[in-house]
C-alpha cells in the first residue's frame, strides 16, 4: 500500500490572549495523533499553548478567480473606518 | 543520597535514550521519527541531570559524561528491558510502553523524595514522561487493534518484553537503603499503579498479558544480556579512543 | 483559449514582479508549478537524506551535551523535511508520490550527502560547511515568489541559525585541542571544502535554470554570486580556528574585494550529481529500508483510525 495518511492543518495560540495561527499541515491517521504530532512538529520550541488540527479535506477556501467581487466592494467603503470621519482636534478619547 | 542509586536512575533513560537515538531518521512516517526523537531527547535531558548529581555526589573533579561514559559493562545499572534491541517497530513501542507504565509511578514517588534535588530532577521530569506515556500506550492500542498483522506483531514483542518486566520491581540493596531513608522508590507502592495500567492498556489493546515474567539475570545488579556490550562499543567509542580530551 | 493564458501569465507575472506572492490555489502557469514542485521536493528530500550521515553519529556522540545537541539538529532537519513537503503537497502532488520519487532514485537531492561522515570532527565540518552553505541560499529563499515555500522557509531559517553555529563550536573545540583533535579537524575541512562550494550548483554560464528561475524568484542571486559570497565570509572564519582552506590558488583580490579560489572539480560534481557518490548507494538504501520496514505500522494506524471511527457512527446512530 503507498497511501499516506489523511493531511491535517494545524494552528497554534502562540500564548494565551491570542488567537490561534495557522503554521503548517502535517499526516496523522487520526485526530488524537494528529495532536500529538503537531505538538512535537510544531511546538518543539515552546511556540505553543494550545493546538487545533483540522483535516485540510474539510476546509473550504474562496476561489481566488472570484476574489474580485468577493473583497473589492470593500474598498471603497472608508467610511467604515475612523479616519473618515472629520471632527476638531480638541475633541479627546473618541 | 546513595551513588549508587543516581546511577541506576540515569542509566534507565541513558539506555533507552540510545536505542530511540538509533532510530532517528528511520522511522516509519517523518512525523513518527519526529515524537520518538522528542521522547529520547526528553530521556537524554534526564540523565544530565542524574549525571551532575552523581558527578557533584562522587567529587574529586568527576565529570557528568565521566559518570555516564566510562564505566564498566558490570557498572551500568539499567534494566534489561531498557537495552532490547529495535527488532520492529512493535518492540519500540512495547519496550517504550512498558518502561512509561514503570517510570511514571516511580518518578511520582520520587517526587516526594526526602532529598530535594532528586525530588526537583522528578518533578521536571514527570511531565515529559507523562506524555511519553500517552504516546507509547495509544501506540500500543493502534497496534494491537489495528490490522491482523499489526496486532501480531504487537503481542509477539509484548511475549517477549514481558518476561523483563519482573527486574523493574526487584529491590536491591540500594534501592531497599534508599527506600528506608524515605529518598527512594517504594515498589510495594508502586507496583499496583503499573499493574492497573498495564491490565487496563493490555485490554484496550486488544492484547494479553504474558506468563510470568520468569526469571532473567539482573541488569540493575550489573549482569546484563549481550545487547550492552554493543551498546557501550557505540557509546564509548569516543571516550576510549581518544581518552582525556574535551569535545 | 491560447489568448486568455497569455492574458493569465502577464497578470502572473506582473504580480511576481510587484513583489505580490503567489498562493497555492491561485492561477499559475503549468511550468510554474512543475518547478516548484521539483525544487522544493529536491530541497525536502535533501534534508531527510541529509538526516543520515550525521544520524550515524548521535550514538557515538563524545558527550552528553554534544549527543544532545546533535539530536536535536538532526530531528530539525527532519522537521524541515516536513515543512517543505507540506510546501509541495499544496501543488497537487502527494507525500507517498514524493517519497516514491525519492526512494525510486527518480528524484534528485543535494549531493553533498553523498559523502560520507567518516570522523566526529565531521559533525563540526557539516555544521559550519553544509548548514553555511545552505543557509545562504535559504535566506534568499524566503524572499521566493511562492508563498508556502517563502514561509517554510522563514521558519527553517529560524530553526537552522542553531545548526551552523552548533558545527562551528565543534570545529573551534577542536582547534583548542589535543594534536589528534587538530588533525580531526583539518582532515574533515579538507575533504568538506570542495563538495561544499559545490552545492551551490554548475556555474552561471552553465546552469540550466538560472533565468527562469530568477523571473520567478526562485533564485535571487546566481549560483557564483552565491558562492563567492561564501567563500568571502568562510576563509576568516577558517583563519580564526587556525585551519587552512585546501585550495593553493585561495587569495584575496583587493580589486575585486573579493578571494580568489581555485577550479571545482566539475567532473567529480557530475558524476556525484549523477548518483556515483561515495555513498549514494548507502543513502538510498537505508531510506528504502525504513519505508519499506514502516509499510505495516502505516497501515495498521491507518485501519485503526478507520476502525474508530466506525465505532464512534454506530454509537451516534
Amino acid at each position: 500500500m503507498n497511501k499516506d495518511w489523511p493531511l491535517w492543518e494545524v494552528f497554534i495560540r502562540s500564548k494565551s490572549g491570542l488567537d490561534h495561527r495557522h503554521c503548517g499541515s502535517l499526516h496523522a491517521a487520526d485526530a488524537k495523533m494528529a495532536i500529538e504530532n503537531a505538538r512535537d512538529v510544531y511546538t518543539r520550541r515552546q511556540e505553543g499553548v494550545s493546538i487545533w488540527v483540522v483535516p485540510s479535506s474539510q476546509i473550504t477556501a474562496s476561489d481566488p478567480e472570484a476574489s474580485g467581487e468577493l473583497f473589492e466592494p470593500a474598498l471603497d467603503k472608508v467610511y467604515r473606518h475612523p479616519t473618515f470621519y472629520d471632527l476638531p482636534d480638541a475633541l479627546k478619547h473618541m | 543520597m546513595n551513588y549508587q542509586y543516581l546511577l541506576l536512575l540515569a542509566d534507565n533513560p541513558l539506555i533507552l535514550g540510545h536505542r530511540l537515538s538509533e532510530l532517528c531518521g528511520h522511522g516509519p512516517t517523518l512525523e513518527t521519527d519526529i515524537a520518538l526523537t522528542n521522547i529520547a531527547l526528553d530521556l537524554f535531558g534526564q540523565v544530565r541531570n542524574y549525571c551532575q548529581y552523581a558527578a557533584e555526589l562522587h567529587g574529586e573533579g568527576k565529570t557528568e559524561d565521566q559518570v555516564a561514559f566510562l564505566r564498566y559493562e558490570h557498572e551500568y545499572r539499567n534494566v534489561l528491558l531498557t537495552e532490547q534491541p529495535n527488532h520492529d517497530f512493535a518492540w519500540v513501542i512495547g519496550r517504550q510502553y512498558l518502561f512509561d507504565a514503570y517510570h511514571l509511578p516511580l518518578l511520582t514517588q520520587l517526587s516526594d523524595s526526602k532529598d530535594s534535588r532528586l525530588a526537583g530532577i522528578a518533578m521536571k521530569s514527570i511531565k515529559e514522561v507523562r506524555y511519553h506515556h500517552r504516546f507509547s500506550s495509544e501506540w500500543v492500542k493502534r497496534l494491537g487493534g489495528g490490522t491482523e498483522e499489526s496486532h501480531q506483531r504487537m503481542q509477539a514483542a509484548m511475549d517477549q518484553l514481558w518476561s523483563y518486566t519482573g527486574e523493574l520491581f526487584l529491590e536491591t540493596e540500594d534501592e531497599k537503603a534508599m527506600k528506608e531513608a524515605g529518598v527512594g522508590a517504594d515498589y510495594g507502592k508502586m507496583r499496583p499503579h503499573f499493574d492497573a495500567d498495564v491490565q487496563q492498556v493490555f485490554h484496550e489493546a486488544g492484547l494479553v498479558i504474558p506468563e510470568g515474567p520468569w526469571h532473567r539475570t539482573i541488569g540493575k545488579n550489573g549482569v546484563h544480556s549481550e545487547n550492552l556490550g554493543y551498546i557501550l562499543a557505540d557509546l564509548q567509542y569516543m571516550q576510549r579512543t581518544y581518552p582525556n580530551m574535551e569535545w | 483559449m491560447e489568448l486568455y493564458n497569455e492574458k493569465l501569465e502577464a497578470e502572473f507575472q506582473s504580480k511576481i514582479d510587484s513583489g505580490q506572492n503567489i498562493e497555492a490555489k491561485d492561477w499559475m502557469p503549468e511550468k510554474y508549478r512543475k518547478t516548484h514542485i521539483r525544487q522544493i521536493s529536491q530541497h525536502a528530500h535533501s534534508e531527510i537524506i541529509g538526516m543520515l550521515p550525521e544520524g550515524n553519529w548521535i550514538t557515538r556522540a563524545p558527550s552528553l551535551k554534544r549527543k544532545i545537541t546533535l539530536l536535536a539538529k538532526v530531528q530539525d532537519e527532519g522537521g524541515h523535511g516536513l515543512y517543505l513537503y507540506s510546501a509541495a503537497e499544496t501543488l497537487g502532488i502527494s507525500r507517498a508520490e514524493l517519497n516514491e520519487q525519492l526512494n525510486s532514485g527518480r528524484a534528485k537531492y543535494s549531493s553533498i550527502f553523498n559523502y560520507p561522515a567518516v570522523t566526529w570532527a565531521d559533525m563540526g565540518a557539516v555544521g559550519w560547511l553544509v548548514d553555511g552553505a545552505a543557509i545562504m541560499n535559504q535566506v534568499m529563499l524566503t524572499r521566493t515568489s511562492y508563498g508556502p515555500y517563502a514561509r517554510a522557509m522563514v521558519r527553517i531559517c529560524k530553526e537552522e541559525s542553531f545548526h551552523q553555529r552548533q558545527g562551528y563550536e565543534i570545529m573551534l573545540t577542536l582547534s583548542k585541542g589535543t594534536e589528534v583533535q587538530k588533525r580531526m579537524a583539518q582532515d574533515a575541512l579538507n575533504r568538506w571544502w570542495w563538495p561544499s562550494l559545490m552545492m551551490f550548483g554548475p556555474r552561471d554560464e552553465e546552469s540550466v535554470h538560472t533565468e527562469q528561475a530568477m523571473k520567478w524568484k526562485i533564485k535571487l542571486k546566481s549560483n557564483d554570486e552565491l558562492r563567492q559570497q561564501f567563500v568571502d565570509q568562510t576563509v576568516p572564519q577558517a583563519e580564526l580556528l587556525g585551519l587552512t582552506i585546501p585550495d593553493p590558488k585561495l587569495k584575496w583580490n583587493a580589486e575585486r574585494g573579493h578571494y580568489d579560489f581555485g577550479d571545482i572539480d566539475w567532473e567529480e560534481f557530475k558524476r556525484v550529481v549523477a548518483g556515483k557518490g561515495p555513498c549514494s548507494y548507502e543513502r538510498l538504501k537505508t531510506r528504502n529500508e525504513a519505508w519499506d520496514k514502516g509499510a505495516w505500522v502505516r497501515e495498521a494506524a491507518m485501519a485503526f483510525a478507520e476502525k474508530q471511527q466506525e465505532k464512534s457512527l454506530k454509537e451516534a446512530s
